[in-house]
């Protein structure tokens, strides 16, 4: 699992290539729209945040060719495999949604009332994108298409995830009363830990050959 | 793959226990006639006037379109347990009887909305925005592509094993979708106050539940019947194909 980690952080240019990836992103969202309002503001960072994890999920299956997938297998069990390129898109997805609200509080603004709980927040939503699109890259790239695949697989299923994110944030962005904020807080994290559960036991399923 | 190798099918030879698409036939008869015949309590106050007959024609839709989506992920688990094609040729079948249902559910309900809602809350059209309404079109666009996935593959195993995969994440994460947000969120649907996705049972008329019960069973009967003709469809084109090679 060390090894896999150690192997992913060896190939730096895909690390860099994310980081400009996203800071061109935020920057277009600022030439068009300047400085604007909260609820515009929380819905413009999760779109970016959307898009940014698609593109830096996709590049964790899509981009390796084929034949060292099999030899990672006669290394390491499917599970393992699995968990460690999670665990890579984690700390990669972290770090980029750091990067990306800092980038934004810095050229869009800050019309957050609660900059911490913002902060939770979205580090709650990049795990939920990235556990989700971890699992949708394998299946594309099993499906040897490319990264438009993923878009089609993936968009719709996390289209629930972004709604009850951008209700929580929304919390942090202007503080009026929601009920059932925690309830919809718990259930995000129940979901997250329900797809990490799936994604293991289904992707054996994905290598046998 | 070999034809002969699968498992025959109960009903594969059905032309003679036929009862339930007899029954089906009749209930969905009744269904109809009945539908827009009996006299329903017409409810001024929510624009719902006549239109409540749609009860019976949208409603069954949703319920089936689980019902089908269900069956295909019990067969999308089972083909996933030994790789029988049979498995997964009826988990599609069902995932297909399925859409067809959400298709036929989205468009009674956008017809009932231009007609309630706009008379409602003013502001109208068939798409209002409702989030149990985006929430059924996002499933949609779940099972489209999970189609599109199967399309662009040619390994029949391979095909197989990975729009299996697909079928039971996509269904897990559906189901919070379905049940769980039009819970949270303010909705136009009836029943939204008592935090009930679809609509509270004890609301309904008595006369209007022996139409509606009959018309759920009735459409279901009548998917089965559609899945039926698909599936032994798909056998004999697969024999056909084997004759010719």
């Amino acid at each position: 699992m060390r090894k896999d980690l150690l192997q992913e952080w060896r190939q730096k240019h895909t690390l860099f290539g994310v980081a400009l990836y996203v800071g061109c992103t935020v920057f277009a969202v600022y030439l068009m729209n300047g400085k604007p309002e909260g609820k515009v503001w929380n819905a413009l960072f999760w779109v970016t945040q959307l898009f940014v994890s698609v593109n830096a999920a996709a590049k964790s299956f899509l981009q390796e060719p084929n034949e060292r997938f099999r030899y990672y297998f006669t290394l390491a069990k499917p599970q393992t495999f699995f968990l460690a390129k999670l665990l890579y898109n984690l700390v990669l997805l972290l770090i980029m949604n750091l990067i990306s609200l800092g980038l934004f509080m810095l050229l869009l603004g800050t019309p957050l009332s609660q900059t911490g709980l913002f902060l939770i927040i979205s580090m709650l939503g990049s795990i939920s994108l990235t556990v989700v699109f971890t699992f949708l890259s394998a299946i594309a790239s099993r499906a040897q298409q490319q990264a438009a695949m993923m878009a089609i697989l993936g968009f719709p299923l996390v289209l629930p995830m972004l709604l009850i994110l951008s209700r929580l944030a929304l919390k942090a962005v202007s503080p009026v009363f929601q009920p059932g904020w925690w309830q919809m807080a718990a259930m995000l994290c129940g979901l997250d830990i329900m797809v990490v559960m799936l994604g293991l036991v289904l992707f054996p399923f994905l290598w046998q050959e | 793959m070999k034809t002969e190798h699968l498992p025959l099918c109960p009903y594969y030879s059905s032309m003679k226990l036929a009862w339930w698409k007899i029954l089906s036939a009749v209930l969905l008869t009744y269904v109809i006639i009945a539908g827009f015949t009996i006299h329903t309590p017409t409810l001024e106050s929510g624009g719902l006037l006549q239109t409540i007959r749609n009860l019976f024609f949208h409603v069954p839709m949703w319920f089936n379109m689980v019902f089908f989506f269900s069956i295909s992920f019990y067969y999308a688990i089972r083909y996933l347990r030994g790789f029988n094609p049979e498995f997964d040729a009826r988990s599609v079948e069902f995932a297909k009887i399925g859409i067809f249902f959400s298709v036929l559910g989205m468009i009674t309900g956008m017809e009932w909305a231009n007609f309630t809602w706009t008379t409602k809350t003013g502001r109208g059209g068939p798409w209002t925005g409702d989030p149990k309404q985006i929430c059924a079109a996002i499933a949609m666009l779940i099972y489209f592509a999970y189609f599109i996935l199967r399309g662009g593959m040619k390994d029949e195993e391979k095909r197989g094993r990975i729009s299996a995969v697909y079928n039971i994440f996509a269904f897990v994460l559906m189901v919070p979708l379905i049940y769980i947000i039009p819970r949270m969120v303010d909705s136009l649907h009836p029943g939204s106050e008592g935090g009930n996705p679809g609509m509270n049972p004890k609301d309904l008329d008595p006369m209007m539940r022996l139409v509606f019960y009959p018309a759920v069973i009735g459409w279901f009967l009548l998917g089965l019947w559609f899945y039926n003709l698909k599936i032994r469809m798909r056998r004999l084109n697969h024999q056909l194909q084997e004759h010719t090679d």
